[in-house]
């Protein structure tokens, strides 16, 4: 069996067993070894991936209210400025940029919804209620929302 | 799928006096059925090695002393068996965001700091809650799975705003906190909610989980902090519409005392 073999990925060189080791002490603790954090942690596990992916959410959501309140904009002024707006919208990289968005905001209505039942401990009966009981709900509002936009955008066109 | 006679186990190893940084040893142990990584430490130590440095105690999951990070998750030594990593090698560093102290021992006194700043024992007007206090299963329910904490820090390992900003007062405190916020003998909300009502107290969680996910105890120290959010998010609004207060005026909740 062997014992103590060196592998030492990545790291410091392992000390060979004839050196002499320069021993500096401190005067009231030893010198503990503080790991510096890479700017790129987040990368190391799919969990932290999807964080700053919600994170970054918000430039989805901010970018929506904008296209939104140009719409009602353009909207309240002349039909010119409303030709130039549907025009912007119908350009390829517009189109790209709002199905990026979408999906963006698709993801951060699902991570809220299912925040919600660890936010919210209801008790019935002196018993905690299932999670599904809160996020449920929510979720089938949702489809109904959307089913009646949905329902409206198909009618009048 | 047939156990592997040896298996090896990469070991960080950091010498204060010695090493500007750490690095990593291989060891070969043998694989039991039974052996947990504790086990393959405890063999390293007695039979290859004992210059090998690391904290453990009960070996039961009661303690928390042994938490490492093994291939990259925080866990429990005395919770994680060999055999769950097939051929092995498995690699077991110190917990993540915390100082290394010496091989897989890191030094934990700023995060008792940061329990103690939480105040987790119970607050009450006669006494500091040191009576005898009647209560129901149904109230003992709404805090116990907060009350599990046994201080392991795997969660303070796994919790990225944690290492990113080391004052944040972190998972199992805020935990502790919330315990004792719903338990029915403590009278300390309002004063903790001074003390935790900060970007480095409850808002300073941004809700990744990991902290929920890696917990050896179920405790959920997410859930107990995005709890204690709206807590703080009410006392906010309590505060802004009534400016002259309600603190102070009366226990938060009924105690009764026996």
């Amino acid at each position: 069996m062997s014992s103590g073999q060196s592998s030492a990925p990545a790291l410091a060189p392992v000390h060979g067993e004839n050196e002499q080791p320069q021993v500096t002490y401190t005067e009231f603790h030893p010198r503990w070894y503080r790991p510096q954090i890479s700017t790129y942690w987040w990368l190391g596990k799919w969990p932290y991936v999807k964080f700053i992916l919600r994170e970054l959410t918000s430039v989805a959501v901010a970018w929506t209210v904008a296209v939104m309140l140009m719409q009602i904009f353009a909207l309240t002024h002349s039909g010119a400025f409303y030709d130039g707006f549907e025009a912007l919208m119908a350009l390829p990289v517009m189109i790209l940029v709002n199905v990026i968005a979408f999906a963006f905001l698709v993801f951060h209505s699902v991570t809220w919804f299912n925040l919600a039942p660890k936010a919210m401990a209801v008790r019935v009966g002196g018993k905690r209620v299932h999670g599904i009981l809160i996020s449920g709900p929510q979720y089938l509002a949702w489809i109904a929302v959307s089913a009646i936009v949905l329902f409206i955008l198909a009618t009048r066109t | 799928m047939s156990i592997p006679k040896t298996i090896t186990l990469e070991v960080s190893r950091y010498s204060p006096e010695r090493d500007p940084q750490p690095y990593f040893q291989s060891y070969e142990v043998p694989v039991k059925k039974e052996w947990v990584i504790l086990d393959a430490l405890n063999y390293i130590k007695d039979q290859i090695d004992g210059t090998l440095t690391f904290r453990w105690s009960c070996r039961m999951g009661i303690c928390g002393s042994c938490g490492y990070t093994i291939n990259n998750e925080p866990k429990l030594g005395c919770a994680t068996f060999l055999t769950q990593y097939g051929r092995g090698p498995i690699r077991i560093e110190p917990l993540r965001n915390f100082p290394v102290v010496r091989d897989l021992v890191v030094e934990i006194g700023e995060f008792l700091e940061k329990l103690k700043k939480v105040k987790p024992w119970l607050i009450h007007e006669d006494g500091n809650g040191t009576g005898e206090y009647l209560q129901t299963p149904s109230q003992l329910e709404e805090f116990r799975q907060h009350s599990m904490c046994i201080n392991c820090l795997l969660c303070y390992s796994a919790c990225p705003i944690s290492g990113l900003d080391p004052i944040f007062v972190g998972p199992a405190a805020l935990a502790l906190a919330h315990r004792y916020n719903k338990d029915s003998r403590d009278q300390g909300a309002d004063e903790r909610m001074a003390i935790l009502s900060h970007p480095e107290g409850i808002w300073g969680c941004t809700f990744v989980g990991e902290c929920t996910r890696v917990c050896p105890k179920h405790v959920d120290p997410a859930g107990a902090i995005q709890q204690y959010k709206i807590a703080g998010a009410i006392d906010g609004l309590k505060q802004f519409l009534m400016p002259w207060g309600q603190k102070g005026k009366q226990p938060k909740r009924e105690a009764q005392k026996s």
